[in-house]
């Protein structure tokens, strides 16, 4: 594979991906008439951008509505509402064909190394389709040819192209995976939970391999994961979503360093240490991540925050810059520094 | 810390589990041998397909065919557990001794009532009625923190969140107030807010109850933040042991320490180093590299490793490692 031209290493200034206002809603329980009576908003207005070549870690617990805001950008959802702006073009706007071609750009890894490859076809077969729908190679011999130099880019023998996915180990699937998504040179890939299912042992060799390709190709990453410790490592910049709103959102040094919003302070705190002579302070959340359905009014957070107080039921936050570059949803975060919206 | 008392709940020698596959054994644990103290967390770790897993199995006695225990003895208050017969055994099991697993929905009864389910073992091992034992089970339920314990008693496990699934489990595992809890990954489906509040609630209930606990976890940091000792387990055995705090602080084996370095370290502003992995992968049980498992990885490896095997020696007090550059004991006794 060649390395697209003058991969940019540096953070370009204009945003690949700009998404705006994005909303997923699904019916949940009708009435009697079988009129929809409750929606679950799994997504609920979210804002984001990625730049060329950076990546963007997007946090948060099962139900935070992270996998969907994934699903949605790649079109594998249709929004309720809001635009995706993927390198100049309304990604929702597009009709099928068009969003075919699109996808050649955009490419995504799941976190399931074992359903998300068909047991039915070889390796060769499976990191060659991509190249085959996009017509990116004339005859069969140069597709194999492009198929092979992409598994040893992964670090997999190119003669294991005539074998199963069965016969390979997560971590071994997780890589025959990357070179599928590698194989039409996309700018951006969206990762969701790419090494959750991993062994910690191997987790690090796949993290290494997706940050060296970054480095060589410029590709740009949205980094889906429930585990901070791996997005403090690979993201530039970090989102944390809570009950389908993103609550906050910085560098991934300001936000390990300084988080703003509590319930990243509580996120964060919860973090297991193996340095048992830290000393932390853990902040334990009481109660669980409320229903989508019916989202408690205010701050979503106010029922588990430690610091609620009594405007939180009432006023809804809005995501605003409370650092230079740093971004919060918290009255708090508001009251507490000169928020300029 | 509870105050431990010298002579152990548990006793595990030279336990030995294969699998019987294409004509001949697999071992899956091979020659394991730990001591578990009275009111002691001790933590079982090691990567997926290592055996820890499989060690609770073989205490508990709960492996089906092909699986089954070779050798060893697992003494446990005053009893070798594999001597009992299948009848004896049942009385120990749920009883004196009790397993919660990692996947709280495929461990619990969906068509009964989580009330009936944490109450069963009060009906089977005391001879409770249905009606004081479900009363019992509310007072267990509530002791685990579980958010209303009486309507969700009257539920069915799916009305349950993960988090409450968990605390059920952990409910009927201690309903009997067994001596000895084993816990097999208790943590590692559950979002990490809530895995804060049961690691939290194991802490709580070990005081309370003067409980031994086996935590099985692939997680170091989960089990830094609770075990007072660690074993280490690669290819079926337990290459090192150590009180908690010097295992983290001076791990011996140079699989720990490659575990150790492959978590991703806090990273602060500076720029983002490479994750020193480990290569190759855990080897498969049935061809097994020679002399010590870990060698075709290791990058302290030296001609010696790949060829005898290390034996398990202690070489400070409290403190086990097998690695030739640690001793230079050879295993003489093959299990």
């Amino acid at each position: 594979m060649t390395p697209p031209a003058a991969a940019p290493l540096a953070r370009a200034a204009e945003p690949i991906l700009e998404v705006r206002g994005l909303a997923k809603h699904y019916p949940a329980g009708t009435s009697f008439l079988g009129r929809t009576r409750d929606w679950v908003r799994a997504v609920d207005g979210v804002d984001l951008e990625i730049r060329a070549g950076e990546t963007l870690g997007l946090v948060g617990e099962s139900g935070s509505g992270k996998t969907t805001l994934g699903r949605c950008i790649l079109r594998l959802l249709e929004p309720t509402a809001g635009s995706v702006r993927f390198l100049g073009q309304d990604l929702l706007a597009l009709a099928p064909g068009d969003m075919r071609r699109a996808r050649r750009d955009l490419q995504v890894i799941f976190q399931d190394p074992y359903s998300s490859l068909n047991p039915r076809m070889r390796v060769g077969e499976i990191v060659g389709e991509p190249i085959l729908i996009h017509r990116l190679a004339k005859n069969r011999a140069e597709r194999e040819e492009r198929v092979a130099r992409l598994l040893e880019t992964v670090g997999l023998d190119p003669s294991v192209m005539t074998k199963y996915p069965h016969e390979f180990s997560g971590g071994q699937r997780q890589r025959i995976g990357i070179a599928r998504a590698l194989s039409v040179q996309p700018k951006l890939i969206i990762a969701d939970e790419p090494v959750s299912a991993l062994d910690v042992s191997v987790q690090a060799q796949v993290i290494n391999l997706l940050m060296d390709l970054q480095a060589r190709f410029g590709i740009a990453y949205l980094f889906i994961s429930h585990d901070l410790r791996v997005v403090e490592h690979v993201a530039d910049r970090v989102a944390v979503m809570y009950l389908g709103k993103i609550v906050e959102e910085a560098d991934s040094g300001d936000l390990y360093r300084s988080p703003q919003h509590p319930y990243t302070r509580a996120l964060l705190s919860a973090i297991p240490t193996h340095d048992p002579v830290s000393g932390r302070k853990r902040i334990v959340l009481p109660g669980e991540v409320p229903s989508a359905v019916n989202p408690p009014p205010g701050c979503a957070f106010h029922p588990r925050c430690p610091e609620a107080f009594d405007r939180c039921p009432q006023t809804v936050p809005r995501l605003l810059e409370t650092a230079p570059g740093q971004r919060a949803a918290c009255l708090l975060a508001e009251a507490g520094s000169g928020v300029k919206p | 810390m509870a105050p431990v008392s010298p002579s152990p709940l548990l006793r595990v020698r030279g336990l030995r589990t294969v699998f019987r596959a294409g004509g001949r054994d697999v071992p899956a644990v091979d020659g394991t041998t730990f001591d578990i103290r009275k009111g002691e967390v001790l933590g079982l770790v090691g990567e997926s397909g290592c055996g820890k897993t499989l060690t609770a199995y073989s205490l508990m006695r709960l492996l089906t065919p092909p699986g089954r225990i070779a050798a060893g003895e697992v003494w446990f208050e005053g009893r070798d557990l594999l001597r009992l017969s299948e009848e004896e055994m049942r009385r120990v099991r749920g009883d004196r001794m009790a397993i919660v697993f990692q996947e709280p929905m495929t461990s619990l009864n969906p068509v009964l009532t989580v009330g009936f389910q944490v109450a069963e073992s009060l009906m089977v091992h005391r001879g409770k009625r249905r009606k004081e034992a479900i009363q019992e089970a509310i007072e267990m339920m509530r002791l685990v923190s579980m958010p209303e314990p009486e309507r969700r008693a009257r539920e069915y496990p799916h009305q349950l969140s993960g988090g409450m699934r968990q605390r059920a489990l952990l409910a009927m595992a201690l309903i009997c107030r067994p001596a000895l809890l084993i816990a097999d990954e208790p943590t590692t489906a559950l979002d990490v807010t809530i895995q804060a509040q049961i690691l939290e609630l194991l802490r709580d209930l070990r005081r309370k109850f003067e409980l031994s606990v086996l935590l099985i976890s692939h997680d170091l940091g989960v089990v830094a933040e609770i075990a007072d000792r660690v074993a280490v387990m690669y290819a079926g055995r337990i290459v090192e042991m150590s009180e908690t705090r010097a295992l983290f602080r001076d791990p011996l084996h140079p699989y720990t320490r490659a575990l150790l370095r492959s978590i991703p370290p806090p990273r602060g502003s500076g720029p983002r180093q490479k994750l020193p992995a480990i290569e190759g992968m855990v080897p498969d049980m049935a061809m097994l590299p020679s002399g010590c498992r870990f060698h075709p990885r290791c990058s302290d490896r030296f001609l010696h490793c790949a060829e005898q095997v290390p034996a398990d020696v202690e070489i400070t007090a409290g403190r086990r490692v097998a690695c030739f550059l640690h001793h230079n004991r050879v295993e003489t006794v093959e299990a």
